[in-house]
């Protein structure tokens, strides 16, 4: 168990520095001179050259890549000439706001895909079973940018039950009962596709569960429905259930970008949106390094919770 | 090149026809052909420019003169620009796609049909895109190329190359180890025309459905850059920047943010539901209804609830004149076609027959264990102490399951759980029958492991199904039949799955438990030499009916039906190499077209005119013993010959 655990971390080094090769090609492709593109085309000659230097671009790139991964090492991501501010300090700070939003509609996604899945299946063919799937269908069609603008339309302007943007209000706000205020209607905007597609592969995995011959085992034992359901059959449809959970949190993270943006969320992706019309490269950079280091380290836990539900993988 | 175009021609149509049966799927079809066909027809529709900017007309409401839709907020027509719009996301989104689809299923085929080295290099670098949040890489690629539609197109069309990689790479795996490619290699074509020529056409189907799924994505996501601004530029409009440029005035007029916004949802919606029909039409699984889910107990739609007969004080189960259907589609399969079993304490009935004959089903749906849909009991009792199964309700089966009756079946490794711990399982049976506390029931499980000797048991309790073998995981499952004591075992075919030693063993337990504690045993088998091994009588079945019955020794020492003496004949002898061991040629009839007469006649050498038709009863022969043939055999000699 431990062995395995162990196992997954040292495989999970060999993906994270892929990360930071891509991340680094991805940035040399940068047409023109990289200089000039971050500090724009009002650069002086004399800063260019200099920063060309103070970034080691006029060496190969083999040796500018290490350079780079061993300032990486040192947490210096470079600087950010726009916020004048080291990209570091910028991106953790961002990130913070990010993982509670991200962390929240995570949460919210799994729990109702999961309970709407589980429903769908046992009332298979039902009314509720009907309902969820055009409800589901619905989650996995809609532009969530889209749907936050009509929640913020609805419960921000009309009912006027939830603040319109921001994370905190600007007047005597801050503490955790203002962040939850806040924080309702981006993340179940953010939630809303996750759930859709958790659930439908809920709803299938426990009707292919409910078929297996341990299902029938435990029915002869007389074991009670409620049980066979909730506990034997949900139990095994979690095993496929759990690494899509892992994915999702990919489409979580990303589809931050959106949402923060709709509801002016001070995280990452609204960061990088600002980030990119403004050619803030190295915050560009730095934003997508973290964002994709946590999604590797998130699959990771995914992997580990899923050798805890399932004994052969040990 | 003409002949595979007039065989895909062929198969369309009813692919098509089946789309069409789907009514949410017709329902996409409609609405995503309604909107291609309106974009397309965007330059001759009489719509007025939609670049063009009039401030004086600026945010007009819905129906206003000459604009349906409104302006926004420079005047500019709206319904002229959603059109304008849709045409240009359509566009970019099934361009991303074709790109997707074009590199990805090159690198796919590639890594497919190379495999070794080649394949997990392409994999690996496939896996590592993967290991990015799909819009986030999405974003660094706009980043570097900087804002516009045409680089959000190629954006959105390198992050999902991955999907087609994989799923293309998969398929070719399998295509290029089957023989066609082995023949085109041998015929000496050069590796590109076997991968275009051979394996292409065949992964073609599957590129497509890929296609169908991810284009919908496609659109949803170049859109989503245009909102967020990195898409398309002003003046150039898809429905996305349509969205960003309304949000920055929602709260004065939601109209100009709403419509586009409605706009995306009914294409990406009509594409899913078209998507998810294409699906259902094309996944196997689905279309033989198999992830229907099974209802605890089979459903009894019994057309009168028959009188209790009469019964012997000896028997301790008896069914009579039991039927048990299944429905799949339209047709209706007579799995078990009115059977009579009686099993009295402490006696072993065995039912034999060939797999398809109805002995299974029979017995599971003793308890309710036949899977409804599709199965379902019309007919009969089955009596257990005199009480009728058929008529009890849900919870009395459910006291009755495991407790007076229990179940052994065939395959130990799939009938336990495999994420639960034996000890747990077997408690978890202790439990739902009887209120004692966790820790005797644990001690209880422990005697159970031991009394089918396992070794170690108080060890093995904490064992989980995969680290037994598989002699253990069905020592298990006895114990956890004999958890309460039951009064009867319905063993369905317990020893299959075993080797022939471990098969000896788990016989010997059975039968020392039985005697031991006056069990019932119904016994489920296809072996007789099993049946000789534990069973005092035997009920042969054919074709969902019992053809056969007597005691062991009076059916073995001479079997009346020619299908029992076949199906003795098949026992391989120890010391008897000569004996035949053929199976019986020919095969069972499927029970949704049973011929008339004897269901056996078709294979039977000693089939007469008089076989084929009408019903054929029972004969009495003696005391229960009795034969469905009306040319029953006569002695040892006749059924060696048969």
């Amino acid at each position: 168990m431990g062995l395995y655990i162990a196992k997954r971390l040292l495989a999970a080094i060999p993906v994270l520095f892929g990360l930071t090769i891509i991340v680094f090609v991805i940035m040399a492709m940068i047409p023109g001179d990289p200089a000039t593109a971050i500090l724009g085309s009002y650069a002086t000659p004399e800063n260019v050259e200099r920063l060309n230097r103070e970034l080691g671009l006029d060496k190969p790139m083999v040796q500018q890549y290490f350079i780079w991964l061993g300032n990486l090492f040192q947490g210096d991501l470079g600087r950010s000439f726009i916020l004048n501010r080291p990209v570091l300090d910028e991106v953790l700070e961002r990130f913070n706001a990010t993982l509670i939003l991200a962390g929240t509609a995570l949460i919210l996604c799994s729990v109702l895909g999961l309970l709407a899945g589980v429903i769908s299946a046992v009332r298979q063919f039902g009314v509720a079973d009907k309902l969820i799937t055009f409800i589901v269908l619905i989650g996995i069609s809609i532009p969530s940018f889209w749907l936050g603008l009509l929640l913020i339309l609805v419960f921000s302007v009309q009912l006027k039950m939830f603040p319109v943007s921001g994370m905190y209000a600007i007047y005597g706000g801050g503490g955790p009962l203002d962040l939850l205020h806040h924080l309702f209607l981006p993340a179940l905007t953010l939630a809303a596709v996750a759930t859709g597609v958790i659930a439908r592969l809920t709803r299938t995995a426990m009707l292919e569960v409910l078929r297996q011959d341990y299902i029938r085992t435990a029915r002869a034992k007389g074991v009670p429905e409620r049980s066979v359901i909730y506990k034997h059959a949900f139990k095994a449809a979690l095993v496929s259930i759990i690494p899509v959970i892992g994915i999702q949190a990919g489409f979580v993270l990303g589809g931050a970008v959106y949402i923060e943006t709709v509801f002016q969320w001070p995280g990452i992706g609204s960061m990088l949106v600002k980030a990119i019309s403004t050619r803030d490269l190295l915050l560009v950079q730095g934003g997508v390094l973290v964002v994709a280091a946590a999604y590797v380290l998130f699959n990771l836990a995914a992997d580990v919770v899923q050798t805890l539900v399932d004994p052969r993988l040990r | 090149m003409a002949g595979k175009a007039t065989k895909k021609d062929n198969s369309r149509p009813s692919v098509f026809r089946l789309l069409l049966n789907n009514h949410l799927a017709t329902a996409g079809l409609v609405i995503f052909g309604f909107i291609v066909l309106i974009a397309v027809a965007a330059p001759i529709l009489p719509l007025p420019d939609p670049d063009a900017t009039a401030p004086v007309d600026r945010l007009k409401g819905l129906l206003t003169d000459g604009h349906i839709l409104g302006t926004d907020a420079l005047g500019r027509d709206i319904l002229s620009r959603l059109i304008w719009g849709a045409r240009v996301s359509l566009a970019v989104g099934i361009s991303a796609t074709i790109i997707a689809a074009f590199f990805g299923s090159l690198i796919g085929l590639v890594a497919g049909y190379a495999s070794g080295r080649t394949d997990t290099i392409l994999m690996r670098g496939i896996d590592m895109i993967m290991a990015f949040p799909y819009i986030l890489l999405a974003l660094a690629i706009v980043a570097v190329l900087g804002p516009g539609l045409l680089n959000a197109l190629y954006a959105i069309a390198v992050v999902n190359i991955p999907f087609f990689a994989r799923n293309i790479r998969g398929i070719v795996l399998g295509l290029s180890r089957r023989e066609f490619v082995d023949a085109a290699r041998l015929s000496g074509k050069s590796h590109i025309q076997i991968l275009f020529g051979e394996v292409l056409p065949n992964v073609l189907p599957v590129i497509i459905i890929t296609m169908s799924t991810t284009i919908g994505w496609m659109i949803l996501e170049t859109a989503g850059l245009s909102f967020l601004g990195l898409g398309a530029q002003p003046p150039q409009a898809d429905l996305g920047s349509m969205l960003g440029e309304g949000r920055k005035i929602l709260f004065t007029a939601p109209l100009v943010s709403i419509i586009p916004g409605l706009m995306i949802f009914a294409l990406v919606m009509s594409i899913n539901l078209l998507g998810d029909g294409v699906r259902d039409i094309l996944d196997p699984r689905l279309k033989s209804g198999s992830l229907t889910r099974p209802v605890p107990r089979t459903r009894v739609v019994r057309d009168e609830v028959p009188t209790v007969p009469e019964t012997g004080a000896e028997a301790l189960l008896d069914v009579q004149g039991l039927r048990t259907e299944f429905q799949i589609g339209s047709e209706v399969y007579k799995a078990v076609g009115g059977v009579d079993l009686r099993v009295a304490k402490g006696e072993c009935l065995g039912v034999v027959g060939e797999s398809g004959s109805g002995k299974s089903v029979s017995a599971m749906s003793i308890m309710g264990l036949v899977p409804t849909p599709p199965g379902r009991i019309v007919g009969g009792v089955a009596l257990l102490d005199g009480e009728d199964l058929f008529g009890a309700t849900d919870e009395r089966i459910r006291q009755l399951r495991g407790s007076a009756v229990s179940h052994v079946f065939q395959d130990p490794l799939s009938t336990l759980h495999p994420l639960f711990k034996v000890g747990d399982q077997l408690i978890e049976a202790i439990r739902v029958h009887k209120p004692i506390s966790h820790v005797d029931a644990r001690t209880r499980a422990e005697e159970l492991l031991k009394m089918v000797r396992i070794p170690n048991a108080a060890e093995r309790l904490y064992s989980y199904p995969h680290e037994l073998s598989g002699g253990m995981r069905q020592r298990v499952c006895i114990a956890m039949a004999l958890a309460n004591e039951a009064d009867v075992i319905i063993a369905d075919e317990p020893t299959t799955a075993l080797d022939v030693t471990v098969q000896a063993q788990v016989l010997s337990l059975l039968d020392k438990l039985r005697k031991e504690h006056d069990t019932g045993i119904l016994f489920i088998t296809h072996d007789f030499g099993v049946v000789s091994a534990i069973c005092d009588r035997v009920a042969v079945m054919y074709a969902g009916r019992i053809v056969e019955t007597g005691t062991t020794e009076e059916i073995l020492s001479s079997p009346k039906h020619p299908y029992t003496a076949k199906l003795i004949d098949c026992v391989p002898v120890l010391g008897e190499p000569e004996r035949r061991l053929d199976a019986i040629e020919g095969r069972p009839p499927v029970v949704n077209k049973l011929p008339e007469g004897c269901a056996f006649a078709a294979r039977c050498p000693r089939a007469r005119d008089d076989c084929l038709v009408g019903d054929i009863g029972m004969t009495e022969l003696g005391d229960r013993r009795a034969v469905r043939c009306l040319h029953p055999l006569n002695d040892m000699q006749e059924a060696l010959n048969v």
